[in-house]
């Protein structure tokens, strides 16, 4: 058994995770009910849409010292206000792109579907996208990208 | 003055003598050749001021968007990649087209006096470009300049020489069109590492001392109220209202404009720290165009944008930014 001690200076990411209330945030739940585990280390974040996510709050949470983001919406044709998740694919698609223009690892950023019924996925994804920022590390450069000692001149 | 600038200018005497416009949106001469600045006139003996050369660079098409909210007509000449901005202004309801009277000028390309500085030319006083060549007059000599060495860098890669919108054009002689492409930038960025890609950035960026000038000129950025105000100091333009837009001052912006951006290269031209700003509303336009089909922002004055339209087949976020192309 690992003693408390040993992983004590283990580095742990913050993640969050914008969960859309009619399907991911549920389908947290039933992780829950379910006894189905996800890493304590992911904020969950419930927005009435994954549309209601504007890319906006994406670099705020980077900005705020998170190490991943991830949008768990519905899956496509399945949103509640119908067409929400097709704009949000749309946008995150073009912003998470761009990130990874700029140099920022593009596993950091993640769209994923979960409906209200995939527990198991919800579970699943959330673990996995914890385990691959925790191979990344912390993320310094969104927060380097304008430390003005280190430009020219 | 060059024949171009005599049509321009009788013409604009013509409209607002006949009382057919209350305006004239044009450029106007400043302290040297190099510095026209945009202007509006209201009378034809102002029109002594109006120049058009080499260096009209700037695009008035944004000036419409205050000068609309006065009655009377407008005429204002554009550029032909000036034209694009207008039609976008149109689109989002910023501007007035009933009011205005849209004029097409010739353009042969666009002159960046800090590259013909660079060649060592000091106190120039007036340049003239024909066809590949520039010929420089300065109060130390004469110079002849390759014009690829002294163009603008918008003016490089210039979109073509179609007017997307013109009530009426004075061209007299026939404009050629640039052979650039005008994604290479952004490919080259694209093939490096991320490690490299960043250093890039990080570069460039950290040389913005958040002047604000980016953001004032785009004909895309007409928000009454701004993000990047900061309401507290009372000089509403300057100085970051807090880290969080100071640190992601460039993706919010070049989100902002994502989709509307015409290209007109209008940020990268006042840029005081010469940073590529073209290259990141240049991504945009690449990876919208390979995932949602070619779209040119500006082409006409109706339509929505690809950000707020959507198809059901539209590729996955995971595999767009992986680079699949999907097309209309
Ligand atoms: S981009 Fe083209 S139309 Fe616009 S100023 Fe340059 S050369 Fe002229
Ligand atoms: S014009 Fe250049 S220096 Fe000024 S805010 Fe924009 S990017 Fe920064």
């Amino acid at each position: 058994m690992q003693s408390v001690t040993e992983t004590k200076n283990e580095f742990v990411p913050t993640i969050v995770a914008f969960c859309c209330n009619w399907c991911s945030y549920a389908g947290a739940d039933l992780a829950g009910s379910s006894r189905l585990s996800y890493p304590a280390n992911v904020k969950i974040i419930r927005v009435p849409c994954s549309c209601r996510v504007n890319p906006m709050f994406v670099l705020k949470a980077f900005q705020q010292g998170a190490d991943g983001v991830i949008l768990c919406g519905c899956h496509p044709g399945d949103c509640h206000y119908v067409t929400g998740n097709y704009y949000t694919r749309r946008r995150m698609s073009l912003l998470f792109g761009f990130l990874n223009y700029l140099g920022i690892e593009k596993d950091r950023t993640r769209v994923e579907w979960v409906s209200a019924a995939e527990g198991a996925k919800f579970s699943a994804v959330m673990n996995d996208f914890a385990k691959r920022i925790n191979e990344l590390g912390e993320n310094k450069r969104l927060k380097d990208l304008r430390v003005k000692e280190n430009g020219h001149e | 003055m060059n024949k171009t600038e005599e049509q321009i200018v009788k013409r604009a005497a013509e409209l607002l003598d006949n009382k057919e416009v209350d305006k004239v949106i044009g450029w106007k001469k400043g302290e040297f050749c190099f510095d026209p600045s945009p202007a509006a006139f209201t009378s034809s003996d102002e029109l002594k001021d109006f120049v058009y050369n080499d260096f009209c660079g700037a695009n008035l098409s944004k000036y419409l968007v205050n000068e609309c909210k006065s009655g009377g007509k407008i005429a204002v000449f554009l550029k032909p990649c000036d034209t694009y901005s207008f039609n976008e202004l149109v689109k989002e309801h910023r501007v007035n087209k009933e009011k205005v009277k849209v004029i097409g000028v010739e353009c042969h390309g666009k002159l960046d006096i800090e590259k013909i500085k660079s060649k060592g030319i000091a106190a120039v006083t007036g340049a003239e470009e024909s066809g590949g060549k520039v010929a420089v007059t300065s109060l130390y000599g004469n110079a002849e300049l390759d014009k690829n060495e002294v163009l603008l860098d918008k003016c490089l890669t210039c979109k073509g020489k179609k007017f997307a919108v013109a009530d009426e054009i004075i061209v007299l002689n026939e404009m050629e069109e640039t052979k650039n492409d005008r994604f290479s930038g952004v490919e080259a960025l694209e093939k490096m590492s991320e490690e490299e890609r960043f250093a890039f950035w990080k570069a460039e960026l950290s040389k913005c001392i958040r002047c604000n000038a980016c953001r004032n000129v785009c004909p895309a950025c007409t928000c009454n109220k701004c993000v990047f105000d900061n309401n507290a100091s009372g000089v509403a333009t300057k100085a970051p209202a807090d880290t969080f837009e100071e640190q992601m001052f460039h993706i919010i912006r070049a989100f902002h404009v994502a989709g509307r951006c015409t290209d007109c290269g209008e940020c990268s031209r006042v840029c005081p720290q010469h940073i590529p700003l073209h290259l990141l509303n240049r991504k945009f336009i690449k990876d919208i165009n390979r995932l949602y089909g070619e779209f040119q922002a500006g082409e006409t004055d109706e339509g929505k944008n690809p950000l707020i339209e959507y198809r059901e087949s539209d590729a996955e976020p995971s595999s767009a930014v992986n680079g699949e192309v999907r097309h209309a």
